[in-house]
């Protein structure tokens, strides 16, 4: 509330008069309006909450008020088998579904310290890479409806929908796939499958092309995002940002590439940050073009993998999965990068039970939106609106 | 005679001058002293506006967003969702009528009906043919730039009404949007009125009438009217409220704007409005810059396209195509734009819309002047 009155103050203007009496002039507006952004506004992304004090248009401050999508997530994992974990963990990040899955999949089989297929790890990479080009899809389109376009948003769904198809024919379901398992998955890739790939990322190339033209390249929305919600690099490492935030922020940090898994380290990628040439380094135009150059890195990752993967002669997508799960007593924490940011879980076991005694998870979203008090000072009510959906939450890793 | 001109009505008939005679002939149909004929020219524009307005706009709002992003768009209700928007209006009808307890209950409910009347009043003026204008006011471009400015009331009083702090903010932006729109728009219009050199909107019409066409429209008529022609498009985007300067009803920022607390009935009448002002404000900028009622075809040599499409009733389909035309634009704007944000919206009227608007009305002067 010291901010508060700070900010009073600064509305009083203290004037000299000839005769040298002070005068106290008031601007014209004196009090705060205290305002309710959410949990129910179309542009909060779901039930977040902004306690906003306001000065006319412009923000004095902005509080998330979190919790209205809790759902137990880290006291339900104390309560069932290390298998059943898994599909609770679809329900974090909704969206990206099979990055969640794969980050907890890597926890608990960096607790067990066992090996995986190569087919199975190929397979994991192209599944992930889809589910993160259709994640970046929802966070672009969404953004455009944020600043009030809405045909891109439509134009992203035709293409996500491609996606979210294969991902079903894959796994049976479109968005909560349970298919990446502990030390396998739930089934191999149906025979056709990576040909549809194949045709998916070719099908895809010009839709991100077009996609570009329509939204990226607008005058408007580049005045919009130019320049708005700048975070330093330094303060975003302080906040413990990841994923696209803090790459838009400059700073060159993907965990593929500084703490590889999986088959990572063999894929040819770049991670992208920007220039500071087409956008304010840190601002909302970058980590949208983080985010837009990261789908077409995706695409050259799965079709790598694509070119790459061994045969599906004799393969079993279930043969390295345990009987039974119970890993040794100890700790872990396995971390993957998720179209958010980073998704990590730490899992601690004590030998004997088949359930984690502890499983905690590290929401990238969490992490990103807590900066969103330093953000918002100063901005009007619109840039508000485009700093939160730059931030790209998903309230159900927010609050898990 | 008067019957028999009444039963030629037939398609083949309507194609050739033909309906110039009929129209003419149904101008001095009189039955017992009752100008009939007029009041069945008269009743072709207002049936026009309820049917559009009530139904075609927001069926082709649907449709054209649908078109342009790859959907279908109404299609379960008649055949190709003809019937939809009659199923909307049903729904909204039967609706629960809410005001809500802490709400201004007078200005709440005043306030949809002064925008819905504001945007209607100017109709008055537009001359949907020769034969047919509301009231031919001699000011009637002034009137018409002037009644738009009652709607700010209209919006102000349901913004303030609601009690929303959403519809507040919409409503002041609103206001101080449409007030700050209304002097570039005005000053570009002046400059069609000083070509002609009326204000009379059925004169204005009258004057770009011509054998060529489009070649009278005062658009094609001065090198310099394709400046105030955009102004006033561009302001007339803002001054209805449509995308991209769609802030105050902004709905990723203010969930609705000023009507964020209306539902029902009145809800449809504030939609009902606001395409009102669409062609309204589409039928202005075709009297002043495009002519109106004027057939926009030449003659050519033998060939009298000119001569044929022009008439009373041509010239309401003509004046009709044209509101369509810049709405189907105003449409195609609206969902390939993202949003300005208000100070950029204020930037642009008064950094950029308003000099042009200044440079255009001393160019224009000088060229009524200076060439003949």
């Amino acid at each position: 509330m010291q901010e508060l009155d700070t900010a009073r103050q600064a509305s009083v203007r203290v004037n000299r008069k000839s005769d040298n009496r002070v005068v106290i002039e008031k601007d014209l507006m004196t009090e705060q309006m205290v305002l309710a952004m959410g949990p129910q506004h179309p542009s909060t992304h779901g039930v977040l909450k902004l306690e906003c004090f306001t000065d006319g248009e412009v923000i004095t401050e902005a509080i998330p008020c979190l919790g209205y999508l809790h759902r137990c997530f880290e006291k339900t994992c104390e309560r069932v088998d290390y298998p059943a974990v898994v599909p609770y963990t679809d329900r974090l990040d909704y969206l990206a579904a099979m990055n969640s899955e794969f980050a907890y999949a890597i926890a608990v089989e960096k607790l067990l310290d066992i090996e995986i297929p190569r087919r199975v790890e190929f397979i994991r990479v192209i599944v992930a890479e889809l589910n993160r080009i259709a994640s970046h899809l929802v966070a672009i389109g969404t953004y455009g409806i944020d600043l009030g376009a809405f045909t891109p948003f439509l134009f992203c769904f035709r293409d996500r929908e491609i996606i979210l198809g294969l991902l079903e024919w894959a796994s049976g379901a479109r968005m909560l796939y349970n298919y990446i398992w502990i030390g396998g998955l739930a089934y191999d890739v149906p025979s056709d499958f990576l040909k549809r790939v194949k045709e998916f990322v070719a099908y895809f190339r010009p839709k991100a092309v077009e996609l570009c033209n329509l939204l990226t390249e607008n005058e408007i929305f580049v005045k919009r995002t130019w320049g708005i919600g700048i975070m330093p690099a330094d303060v975003a490492i302080n906040y413990g940002w990841s994923g696209p935030m803090l790459r838009g922020s400059g700073v060159q940090w993907d965990l593929r590439r500084n703490d590889p898994y999986s088959i990572y380290p063999e894929l040819d990628f770049k991670v992208p940050v920007p220039d500071g040439k087409s956008s304010v380094v840190g601002d909302c135009l970058s980590r949208h073009l983080v985010r837009a150059y990261e789908m077409d890195e995706s695409l050259k990752i799965i079709e790598q993998c694509l070119d790459k993967i061994p045969s599906s002669e004799g393969f079993n997508s279930r043969s390295a999965i345990p009987k039974r799960i119970r890993p040794k007593a100890g700790e872990v924490y396995g971390r993957a990068e998720n179209p958010r940011g980073e998704l990590g879980f730490y899992i601690e076991s004590d030998g004997k039970s088949t359930k984690p005694i502890r499983c905690k998870a590290r929401s990238s979203c969490f992490v990103n939106l807590s900066a969103m008090k330093d953000m918002s000072k100063g901005q009007l009510i619109p840039d508000l609106v485009a700093i939160i959906g730059s931030i790209d939450i998903v309230l159900g890793e927010v609050d898990r | 005679m008067t019957l028999t001109a009444l039963s030629q009505f037939s398609l083949p008939f309507l194609m050739g001058s033909g309906l110039n005679v009929w129209s003419e002939t149904l101008v001095g149909f009189n039955v017992w002293g009752l100008p009939l004929g007029l009041i069945i020219l008269a009743a072709i524009p207002l049936v026009f506006i309820a049917l559009y307005s009530l139904t075609y706009g927001v069926y082709g709002e649907r449709k054209i967003s649908a078109f342009m992003q790859d959907r279908l768009g109404p299609m379960d209700v008649g055949k190709w969702g003809i019937l939809q928007t009659i199923a909307d209006i049903l729904k909204l009808i039967q609706k629960e009528d809410i005001v809500p307890t802490s709400a201004d209950k007078f200005l709440f409910v005043i306030g949809p009906g002064i925008l819905f009347v504001a945007s209607f009043l100017a109709y008055a003026v537009l001359p949907f043919s020769s034969a047919f204008i509301g009231a031919n006011l001699n000011v009637g471009l002034y009137y018409a730039i002037g009644i738009v400015a009652l709607e700010v009331v209209g919006i102000l009083a349901a913004g303030w009404g609601s009690n929303n702090k959403w519809a507040l903010y919409g409503a002041v932006r609103s206001v101080a949007q449409i007030v700050s729109y209304e002097i570039p728009a005005a000053i570009a219009l002046l400059c069609g009125a000083m070509m002609a050199g009326t204000l009379d909107m059925q004169q204005i019409s009258i004057l770009q009438s011509g054998e060529y066409g489009f070649a009278h429209f005062y658009l094609f008529q001065s090198p310099i009217a394709w400046l105030p022609f955009l102004i006033y498009f561009i302001a007339s985007l803002a001054e209805v409220n449509r995308a991209p300067f769609d802030i105050p009803e902004a709905e990723s920022e203010l969930v609705a704007g000023y009507f964020t607390e209306y539902s029902g009935m009145k809800f449809a009448v504030i939609f009902l409005a606001e395409y009102g002002s669409m062609f309204m404000v589409s039928a202005i900028i075709s009297v002043v810059f495009l002519g109106g009622w004027n057939s926009p075809l030449p003659n050519i040599g033998s060939l009298a396209l000119n001569t044929w499409t022009n008439g009373p009733v041509w010239g309401a389909f003509w004046m009709i195509m044209k509101g369509f035309f810049f709405i189907f634009v105003q449409m195609w704007l609206r969902w390939t734009l993202p949003r300005l944000r208000v100070d950029q919206l204020m930037y642009l009227c008064w950094k950029v819309l308003t000099p042009f608007a200044f440079i255009s009305f001393v160019l224009t002067a000088i060229w009524e002047i200076y060439v003949p």
